[in-house]
């Protein structure tokens, strides 16, 4: 009887979340997109490896602006999942798991780590 | 009831441990290849080709495409029921869920098909 008086869940759409929850869904989704981006990935190393014809074919291709967004896009969802899942090692390790502070903490220098390096891949790409 | 909760394989424990030496093994892949194809600006087909002909570098890939695999695995296993459960999309969400398992599961081993054919077609 006690059992259903009990809250189910609480209702996350009428919270205010914190970073941390930020950090957490775009991991989420960011592992989503990437189990879909290794076609891509594997596509890529398929033409890089096929003959001589087809790695020009796919150098060329890498120079399409639209090819150029796709890979762009895969890149970008691959280093902001490892830096967020590196947070996550370092958490196992104890490193600034200790309290929310810490964690919201973690969650901003992920951010940052994130940023900078999609800043590199986006020069990288792009430029 | 107690050697259960303790068993190691198809437990929570498992999961969480293949979750992170994936990780570690992923990571080193990922820093390997940016760096590879950074100081390598020029690479032509002949070098690269090597690189990937070779048994240490076949490996390297081929174990990497097996964690990120079971990583995503375990990953979409998290998310699933996390998401798609019956309280918050209904009845037919155990139906939805195990479809949406079942078709991993044949992209997985599209993947896994792929890379072999990919590596070992020398």
């Amino acid at each position: 009887m006690a059992e259903k008086k009990r809250p189910v869940n609480l209702d996350i759409g009428t919270l205010r979340l914190p970073i941390t929850a930020y950090v957490s869904i775009l991991h989420r989704v960011s592992g989503v997109v990437i189990f879909f981006a290794l076609a891509i990935l594997l596509w890529m190393l398929d033409k890089s490896l096929s003959s001589q014809q087809s790695f020009d074919s796919l150098k060329e291709m890498l120079g399409h602006p639209f090819v150029q967004i796709v890979v762009w896009g895969s890149l970008v969802a691959l280093l902001y999942h490892a830096v967020a899942g590196v947070r996550h090692l370092l958490m196992d390790l104890g490193v600034g798991e200790e309290s929310f502070q810490a964690g919201r903490m973690s969650a901003w220098i992920a951010v940052g780590v994130a940023l900078a390096s999609i800043a590199v891949i986006t020069l990288w790409i792009f430029v | 009831m107690i050697d259960k909760a303790v068993r190691f394989y198809h437990s929570g424990l498992f999961d969480w441990f293949v979750q992170r030496a994936t990780a570690l093994l992923m990571t080193a892949y990922l820093i390997f290849m940016l760096i590879y194809l950074f100081i390598n600006p020029d690479l032509s087909y002949g070098q690269w080709e090597a690189l990937n002909k070779s048994l240490g570098m076949r490996a390297f890939t081929f174990l990497t495409m097996i964690a990120m695999l079971s990583h995503a695995w375990i990953g979409n296993w998290c998310v699933l029921t996390d998401y798609v459960t019956e309280r918050l999309i209904g009845p037919k969400a155990n139906f939805i869920r195990n479809s949406i398992r079942f078709g991993m599961a044949i992209l997985t081993f599209a993947y896994i098909a792929w890379a072999i054919n990919i590596l070992w077609r020398f």
